[in-house]
């Protein structure tokens, strides 16, 4: 599954609770829309560190890395060793 | 006139005898209670509404409840009661250390720091709660970590899990619950109200406990930012101490002031960076005032907006389905 899938079902589940018919595209603001509040940081950081294996040090945790779907994955793939 | 901290001076007559005035009609008027219950910390916020219901109902209408547990510090009683004395206000002391070891407070929140630090000892280490200090600069996200300072003083920091997290705020947060417990008991007791103390930036940014310090019959400076607050302990002679004082949580073992458990910059950016977002007022003209970045501004309306869309839960009253 690509990353961005993984990251997709991840937000969807514990987000989202579920809940498909949100229109959740690559580009949605995930911070700004309020569908990843505070809480939802914390576990994506532990969801990014259990299922690719990358400890996300507290400089990265910055807008810019988490608001969408395609910024996490991103993120991932740049810190991802090649490989 | 260019924008600047001029928009946060208040009349502060003009807004002590307004708050005043509602407080009576509310309390004795609309209510029908004999007089007021503040719960004093030993803080800027309870000093000035401690102020403000002496001016609104009289000393001897007044019950001052101070109500320490073991990780309070010592100098937040010793402020209480040297405010209450000046104002002529019976202060009362409620020890909340042992109910809450009856609830398994700190058991609960022990349990929860040793799965983060596993040799955590409670009778030695202090602990805190922080958020990166770097909001300004680069506006990270409120991701919490815990502190651990041992008894060599050396401290250290660990990103929470969210379980840990959770638990270590579920437990923190009986303490506010029982002082919102044992200010009802004695307000009932004298036919007198709860008077609260969140202000402005506690209510709007979600930085009180739901059914804790949010608890109370009436909030009388919850519309005024921190800084003004400032203004009125100042105007109703709130003791130099309290005002000096740097605002704490008192809440964990560790000191821990509330800019680095959840303001994150200094009041006095903050509240004139929040003004700007409540009137529109470009981030341009904001920085200017401040002398920083436009960027700057924007982490902190970014912070603000987040803040408050992520705490509308606390705020929400029960919803009753039609």
């Amino acid at each position: 599954m690509e990353i961005n899938e993984r990251i997709r079902e991840f937000v969807v589940e514990n987000c989202l609770f579920g809940d498909t018919s949100v229109d959740l595209t690559d580009d949605t603001a995930l911070l700004d829309s309020g569908i990843i509040d505070s809480t939802g940081v914390i576990e994506m950081v532990f969801f990014i560190s259990e299922t690719f294996g990358l400890e996300v040090p507290a400089e990265d945790m910055l807008p810019e890395n988490f608001n969408s779907i395609a910024r996490l994955s991103a993120y991932i793939e740049q810190r991802i060793p090649v490989g | 006139m260019q924008f600047g901290t001029h928009v946060l001076q208040l009349d502060v007559e003009a807004e002590t005898n307004h708050i005043v005035t509602v407080m009576r009609q509310v309390i004795q008027q609309d209510f029908r209670r004999r007089g007021a219950v503040v719960g004093l910390s030993g803080g800027i916020d309870s000093a000035t509404v401690l102020g403000l219901a002496v001016r609104a109902f009289g000393a001897e209408r007044v019950l001052a409840v101070m109500m320490p547990e073991k990780a309070s510090s010592p100098v937040s009683e010793q402020y209480a009661l040297q405010l209450a004395e000046k104002y002529g206000v019976t202060a009362i002391k409620e020890d909340l250390t042992a109910g809450l070891a009856g609830l398994s407070c700190y058991a609960r929140q022990d349990e929860a720091v040793r799965s983060v630090f596993s040799d955590y000892n409670p009778a030695v280490d202090k602990i805190k709660l922080v958020l990166p200090g770097d909001l300004l600069e680069r506006g990270s996200l409120n991701v919490y970590s815990l502190s651990l300072t041992g008894a060599d003083g050396v401290e250290r920091r660990r990103v929470l899990p969210v379980a840990a997290y959770l638990q270590i705020v579920a437990a923190s947060n009986m303490k506010q619950r029982s002082r919102m417990l044992m200010l009802y008991y004695h307000a009932e007791q004298r036919n007198y109200a709860v008077i609260g103390t969140a202000n402005r930036n506690e209510h709007a940014q979600g930085f009180f406990v739901k059914y804790g310090d949010g608890g109370a019959d009436i909030q009388p400076i919850q519309h005024l930012y921190k800084t003004q607050i400032y203004q009125l302990a100042d105007y109703l002679g709130v003791t130099q101490e309290i005002i000096d004082r740097t605002p704490t949580t008192d809440t964990y073992s560790a000191e821990c002031s509330q800019e680095e458990f959840y303001f994150r910059l200094p009041f006095e950016q903050m509240d004139l960076i929040w003004y700007g977002l409540d009137h529109d007022i470009p981030a341009v003209d904001v920085a200017v005032a401040l002398q920083i970045s436009p960027q700057q501004v924007e982490h902190v309306y970014r912070d603000l907006a987040q803040k408050n869309r992520s705490t509308e839960y606390l705020r929400a009253k029960p919803i009753m389905v039609r």
